[in-house]
């Protein structure tokens, strides 16, 4: 229960950074993807139901504020990231740092190319090769430098979770 | 290798028996499997009945009320205060130089403003006397602040201070000073979102103000670096509109009140079919640096005129 508090303390502390104070650090208007790092991170770090739970509710966050009178569209991709993120678990060591950033890239890459389908190419815009090279790719990149500042702190998160024994 | 076989399945037998045993001494766990099968079917049906309903949107928005906002505001002023204090010094010399400028414009402009003035009076006086209702009157404004953005980098959606309690709702046109920001789309007590008119599936139904042309007015992700906005389906035949031409929300639109407005045409081409011209504009409010905003506390579909 306090493993599960504390997680939802970091997804509303990780929204909360991602609508407010990183449109104050976006590059050119792209801003890096802090809730798909949490989500990502605690499904490989933690499990599957782990990475489903941290997962449903940043979608959740994201549907009320900004799901434009939709929810459940966000915290279903979301959902699905954390669930996949937590297939890799048996493959995570805290020590490597190759396997969290690659996973999350791909995730973040995933993430926003589900988006791009389902609200771009079905309202007819085509060129995917545009948002590719303008919104995707430099959103990719941005998360992959605050990857490497945040993972560590998210790292220090689980292991003092796990050493005070919280499941 | 039936021999392995056998074995196979002895330990799988045995593994079985464990977990059995395991499973007794633990409390029961749903695998994750069905937990996204459940979550699945969960999210799914929240669409359709968002979709189709405002019944499970109206509590969620309360609770976003009482959590979520009150932790934007407080970190927006912080992040602007950061900002603000940065700027201090690296601005110093460009605002004096620009104080200068700005102060011949005032001058110029308060020459300028006292003619409208008398311009005004007159207009009135005939208005009066031809018995037209003043369509352009000033609307009831509130102020609000800017606390929140889209997280994502595909919408242009953003987040308000003020709500449900301060008399907004749903449809009601967001402004400043120098033209259309957006719409509000979602209202909680204390705060609302409001999609932006360069967002990508924002559509406004304009006219060109000094031919009252219409055209629509269309968001587009691949122009908002250049801070351009598309304009589409002007039917020009006798090639009236030029560049620099101004462009006004038309009396026709179902949720834009008239005469706001919207920008500049910055280029105009031929579409492909010879009927109908297309191009961009430039928008009259700078959406990069949107701090507060006014709401016109009206909606198109109730005025009566």
């Amino acid at each position: 229960m306090i493993r599960k508090s504390i997680e939802f303390v970091l997804v509303f502390v990780c929204f909360l950074l991602q609508c407010t104070l990183f449109k104050f650090i976006s590059l050119g208007g792209i801003a890096p993807n802090l809730l798909i790092i949490l989500t990502s991170a605690f499904g490989f770090m933690k499990g599957r139901t782990e990475g489903m739970f941290v997962g449903f509710f940043s979608g959740l966050m994201v549907d009320v504020l900004f799901g434009n009178g939709i929810i459940g569209l966000y915290t279903l991709i979301y959902t699905y990231i954390g669930f996949f993120n937590g297939m890799f678990n048996r493959m995570f060591f805290p020590d490597d740092v190759r396997l969290p950033i690659l996973l999350i890239t791909f995730s973040d890459l995933i993430y926003c190319f589900v988006v791009y389908v389902l609200t771009f190419l079905l309202r007819s815009r085509f060129d995917f090769g545009y948002y590719v090279l303008h919104i995707i790719i430099p959103e990719a990149v941005y998360t992959i430098f605050i990857t490497i500042l945040f993972y560590r702190l998210l790292l220090k998160i689980e292991t003092s979770l796990e050493r005070h024994g919280f499941e | 290798m039936e021999s392995l076989k056998c074995r196979s399945g002895s330990v799988k037998k045995r593994w079985f028996t464990m977990a059995r045993v395991k499973l007794k001494r633990k409390k029961f766990v749903l695998p994750s499997r069905y937990i996204l099968a459940i979550i699945t079917f969960f999210c799914i049906a929240m669409m359709l009945l968002t979709f189709f309903t405002d019944a499970v949107s109206a509590p969620l928005s309360g609770i976003a009320a009482y959590t979520v906002v009150p932790f934007e505001r407080g970190f927006d002023s912080i992040g602007s205060k950061f900002t603000a204090r940065m700027n201090d010094f690296k601005n110093l010399k460009e605002v004096l130089d620009k104080n200068e400028a700005l102060q011949n414009r005032v001058n110029e402009l308060s020459q300028l403003n006292s003619q409208l003035t008398r311009d005004r009076y007159e207009l009135e006086e005939l208005r009066e006397f031809y018995g037209l209702s003043d369509q352009l009157s000033d609307y009831e404004t509130v102020g609000a602040r800017v606390i929140g953005k889209d997280p994502g980098n595909w919408f242009s959606v953003f987040v308000i201070d003020k709500g449900s309690r301060d008399g907004l709702a749903v449809n009601m046109n967001v402004i400043t000073g120098s033209g259309l920001v957006g719409i509000i789309t979602e209202v909680g007590t204390n705060w609302a979102s409001v999609r932006s008119i360069i967002d990508d599936s924002s559509n406004v139904s304009a006219m060109v103000l000094n031919t009252e042309d219409s055209v629509v007015v269309n968001g587009d992700l691949k122009l908002i670096a250049n801070g351009d906005i598309r304009f589409e389906h002007l039917l020009d035949e006798d090639d009236k509109v030029v560049k620099g031409d101004q462009i006004v929300t038309s009396n026709i639109s179902d949720k834009f009140l008239p005469g706001i407005n919207i920008g500049y045409i910055s280029s105009i081409d031929k579409d492909p079919n010879n009927l109908t011209k297309s191009g961009t504009l430039t928008p009259g409010v700078d959406f990069k640096h949107i701090n507060t905003v006014l709401v016109i506390k009206e909606l198109k579909a109730g005025k009566t005129d």
